[in-house]
């Protein structure tokens, strides 16, 4: 067992942020960590590490009990940027390794395979300042696991890195997964979490599902059905009041969430009430998207509480008309 | 007007939310002119001293309590011989060292005249200036003191007064408390630093957070951003002004001599310059740690060159000159006429015009630096 | 045709380094436009020199017909600006950064005070209004941040990344106002690495390397991609790919999704697709990663 927590809580200025967080992760896995935002995964990513001291609960990392650990065993990749952006990408790289007390010949191998892993070989005296966004969080990876950690711990590491390098980003945690890294990863892509082993939904400081996205897809509860349509965007435009669990726009087509088929009609008929026009409906098997939805028990966009955007819009637009 | 208040209400929000800094700005005045005003002393009293005295006579004795009446010394040492004072001096237990020979009191008396030895520790030299200038004295007193008393025993009197008497009338500060002198210019020195310290980061901070890019893309006006930047910290500056004016006239009783009005008039002028100079130093800066080097190589050798420790008189013309290129030279002129010498507006225009030839020069400066891109 | 954003050879240089090259294009106003392409490809240096934020150093440009070369202070006041950093004050609160931004754009008392209770409806942060801006979390920042952008009603809205980092609900809600803006006739032209975003955009430009290579509807675009997509699935996918590679086959293009691994080739389906294959049509990551392996190859051959 790589990581074990009991119970975990914690609190910020009387807020209870964790509420009992109880978690283990085994040798080789990649246990994703994913929630609404201000759920309290860097909380506990940060409670686990030893950087904020739990308020209750217990953490045991590679068996051991309370924070202490030996900090070699464990890598951490923060959310932010946290490199020094005034040295070089090399430069970065012997910082972390002497700061491990590596010996170079040990550490400079290790540094020229990993960068060539992700593209980075040529850029090895660009100054951290200047590289793109996926470059630094490639470099950022490579800091975390110079010294060859156990386990490595990432706090939404690919936020603002562009699809390529974020593919190129997790080949690598892969390659070093296949070599004996357990990785505990937070996001907030789910194509990432069907690249994990397992993974736990967190939402309001707690844990609401747990398992294998497998497992997780088969929790879901609802019937799930795909409306297709040619002004689809209508939905988005208007407060709907449709007889559905759920219903939110998943990429070109619109989700809803019904209990059973037998929702069907009342559907087709608000639909058509709406003014959309032609449109299909096919059922369809939830994704992780769909899933997380479920599990942040958010309303979908016909929730509360918004307003009219032509109240903000320009005079002569709106008064112009919508097309 | 509207984007001005809006700024301006905003920093006034985001400076009453920061509570420890705010404290800080009203209580560490306070702090300073404290410290300073008691700690800083250059009349420099109750010297160390040691005597070897070899003389061991009744005008050798009189002669120390002459030395010790002046309050100047403060015999702590009776040495057994020259050694002693060396080793004394070296090792720092006395200041002074006063040596009278053993023929002290016979060469008074048959008149060949007597050397009495005062050695000094200079490297201190404000203490030393002040321990030779006494030990002068008495010794000048002492020796006509000697002289009358002969003339007076051969016979001749009426020569108790010196040909020529010079009186000096030290009129302001009669008593010389340095106190007097210095808690003005203290009030000087902090508003400096605070203003200069505050506004030099003021732009860097929004910078750095990010906050100055989305600035940048509202319709907001340079004149209005460097406007509503400064007017709330003038503000803060007459606060402290009267932090610092409470506590020199409770604490020091500083004698206020002219109209109190005038010096609030003319320190907004000053705070203004301040302010403005900040402002230079935050567009001229790209880090906050940039702002504060900056602000410290200004404000360190503004200060020592303004004449608020070290009379600008005794400063080599270049440095003298160099001198009216910080703003505090002038204003220390005007606070300490207004405080001590209750001069009017009329004396002090040239200070006037100065700070207000100042304020134009940095202020236009700062906008037309400000550049709403990011380039 | 109303022409609400007009680029003739756009280019910004930084020292020796071009990070805009010669962008020429003509968005006409209302409707979604999205700018995509990997990290440092000049979608923020472009978006940024529309707003008038950077000067450019070549080529001409105009927003809502204004020149961004002599008029960006005119061009302020009708646009709207969000950025990927929450560039708004930590220290006030909800309603105070409202406030603060409704008088950087002039708006008299009242008129302000009803604007902003609309942005706070709009925004959903009614209840937070009294929050420090310090204590929300990246979703509700964004939309305030949002919220800050419009009130002065601008006809364009700049929004550089601005879902960075935020769930994928609060994607969604943010994705809504967007549209409930393009509804009311506002034109909004978006940066995101967020590729299931981009699908709702009505115009897609793809940059890479400071130039426009690609300029079309999400549907042209994904039809544009060459070959065709399989999805074959395994129980360790992983373990697939690395086979494949070991023996030879080319998996520039595969990746891998959820217990399937993805692959594209130009014609037949692959030799080794087992039972189970199924034709799958494309999403615009997969046009996104071919364009930009496409110019890698290019870069990387002598």
């Amino acid at each position: 067992m790589i990581l074990e927590t009991l119970d975990l809580k914690k609190y910020f200025a009387g807020k209870q942020i964790l509420k009992g967080i109880s978690l283990a992760i085994k040798r080789g896995e990649i246990f994703g960590i994913v929630g609404p935002d201000g759920a309290g995964k860097t909380t506990f990513i940060r409670s686990v590490l030893g950087l904020y001291r739990p308020d209750g609960g217990s953490v045991s990392l590679f068996g051991g009990a309370g924070s202490e650990y030996p900090k070699s065993r464990v890598g951490y990749v923060p959310q932010q940027f946290s490199l020094n952006a005034d040295m070089t990408v090399w430069e970065n790289i012997a910082l972390f390794s002497r700061l491990y007390g590596l010996p170079e010949a040990l550490w400079a191998a290790r540094a020229e395979k990993l960068l060539d892993m992700v593209w980075l070989g040529d850029f090895k005296n660009r100054l951290a300042d200047s590289l793109s966004g996926g470059m630094k969080q490639k470099l950022a990876l490579i800091c975390g696991v110079i010294h060859e950690p156990e386990a490595l711990f990432l706090d939404e590491p690919t936020t603002g890195v562009d699809p390529v390098s974020r593919r190129e980003f997790w080949q690598m945690l892969y390659r070093l997964n296949r070599a004996g890294l357990t990785v505990a990863i937070a996001t907030p892509y789910m194509d990432e979490v069907e690249l994990c082993t397992r993974a736990a939904f967190f939402n309001q400081g707690q844990i609401r599902l747990v398992g294998a996205p497998a497992e997780l897809l088969a929790l879901y509860p609802y019937k799930l059905f795909a409306v297709r349509a040619d002004n689809l965007r209508l939905i988005l435009r208007r407060t709907l009041d449709l007889p559905v669990r759920a219903a939110y726009l998943q990429g070109t087509r619109l989700h809803v969430a019904l209990d059973g088929e037998s929702g069907l009609p009342a559907l087709e008929e608000a639909l058509a009430a709406a003014g959309l026009g032609a449109f299909a409906i096919t059922p369809v098997r939830p994704t992780l998207d769909d899933l997380f939805s479920f599990a942040a028990g958010l309303p979908g966009p016909a929730g509360p509480g918004i307003g009219r955007a032509a109240d903000l819009a320009p005079a002569a637009a709106s008064s112009g008309g919508a097309p | 007007m509207t984007r001005l208040t809006a700024l301006i209400k905003k920093e006034f929000i985001q400076m009453r939310r920061d509570r420890i800094t705010l404290a800080i700005m009203v209580v560490m005045p306070l702090f300073q002119v404290l410290i300073f005003g008691f700690a800083i002393n250059t009349d420099v009293k109750h010297l160390a001293a040691a005597v070897f005295d070899q003389s061991l006579s009744r005008e050798s004795r009189e002669f120390i309590e002459a030395l010790t009446a002046t309050e100047y010394y403060d015999i702590t040492c009776a040495a057994s011989s020259l050694q002693e004072i060396t080793d004394q001096l070296q090792a720092g237990g006395v200041k002074a060292g006063i040596i009278i020979p053993p023929d002290y009191a016979a060469g008074l008396k048959n008149g060949r005249g007597s050397q009495v030895q005062v050695i000094v520790d200079a490297t201190d030299s404000i203490a030393a200036t002040s321990a030779i200038n006494t030990a002068q004295l008495v010794g000048e007193s002492k020796s006509r003191e000697i002289l009358v008393r002969k003339l007076r025993a051969a016979g001749i009197a009426g020569l108790e007064t010196s040909a020529l008497d010079v009186r000096i009338r030290p009129w302001y500060n009669p008593d010389f408390i340095t106190a007097f002198y210095m808690v003005p210019g203290l009030c000087a020195t902090i508003l400096t630093l605070t203003m200069i310290l505050t506004t030099s980061l003021a732009i860097i901070r929004e910078r750095e957070r990010g906050t100055l890019e989305q600035l940048m893309v509202t319709p907001l006006r340079p004149y209005e951003l460097m406007l509503g930047k400064i007017i709330p910290y003038i503000a803060m500056g007459y606060t402290q002004l009267t932090v610092l004016l409470l506590a020199a006239k409770l604490v020091f009783g500083v004698p206020f001599q002219g109209s109190v009005f005038l010096l609030y008039l003319l320190t907004g002028l000053f705070i203004t310059a301040s302010l403005g100079l900040g402002l230079f130093i935050s567009n001229t800066a790209k880090t906050q740690m940039q702002g504060i080097i900056l602000s410290f190589s200004f404000i360190m050798p503004s200060v020592l060159l303004s004449g608020f420790m070290f009379p600008r008189e005794a400063m080599p013309t270049f440095f003298y000159y160099l001198g009216y290129l910080v703003p505090i030279t002038f204003y220390l002129k005007i606070i300490r006429g207004i405080v001590l010498k209750g001069a009017s507006a009329e004396q002090l225009w040239p200070q006037i015009l100065v700070l207000c030839a100042f304020i134009a020069i940095v202020m236009s400066v700062s906008i037309l630096r400000f550049k709403k891109r990011l380039d | 045709m109303n022409i609400a954003i007009k680029t003739d050879g756009l280019t910004r240089k930084f020292g020796d380094f071009t990070a805009v090259a010669g962008l020429s294009l003509t968005l006409p106003a209302g409707g979604v436009y999205g700018f995509l392409g990997p990290n440092g490809s000049g979608k923020s240096t472009a978006i940024r020199m529309l707003a008038g934020l950077l000067l450019p150093t070549g080529g001409s440009g105009s927003v809502l017909g204004l020149d961004i070369l002599t008029q960006s202070e005119e061009i302020k006041k009708q646009i709207g600006y969000v950025s990927q950093k929450f560039s708004l004050y930590s220290d006030l609160t909800v309603y105070e950064n409202l406030d603060f931004y409704g008088g950087l754009y002039s708006l008299k008392k009242t008129e302000r005070a009803g604007r902003i209770e609309k942005a706070l409806a709009l925004t959903a942060l009614t209840a937070q209004k009294d929050l420090p801006a310090a204590n929300l979390s990246g979703g509700w920042r964004q939309r305030l941040a949002l919220g800050c952008a419009v009130l002065h009603k601008p006809r364009l809205l700049l929004l550089d990344e601005a879902t960075s980092g935020a769930d994928p609900d609060a994607r969604r809600l943010f994705w809504q106002l967007i549209y409930r803006f393009a509804a009311a006739g506002t034109t909004v032209l978006v940066t995101t690495h967020f590729l299931d975003e981009a699908e709702h955009c009505d115009r897609i430009a793809f940059i890479q390397d400071g130039a426009i290579i690609a300029d079309d509807t999400p549907e042209n675009l994904k039809a544009s991609l060459p070959g065709a997509l399989y999805k074959i699935p395994s129980p360790d996918p992983v373990g697939l790919l690395e086979g494949l590679s070991a023996q030879g086959h080319d998996m520039s293009g595969a990746y891998i999704r959820g217990q399937s691994l993805c692959v594209r080739t130009v014609g037949a389906p692959p030799r080794f697709a087992g039972d189970g294959t199924q034709k799958i049509a494309p999403a615009l990551e997969d046009l996104f990663i071919y364009l930009v392996e496409k110019k890698r190859a290019k870069r990387h051959r002598p």
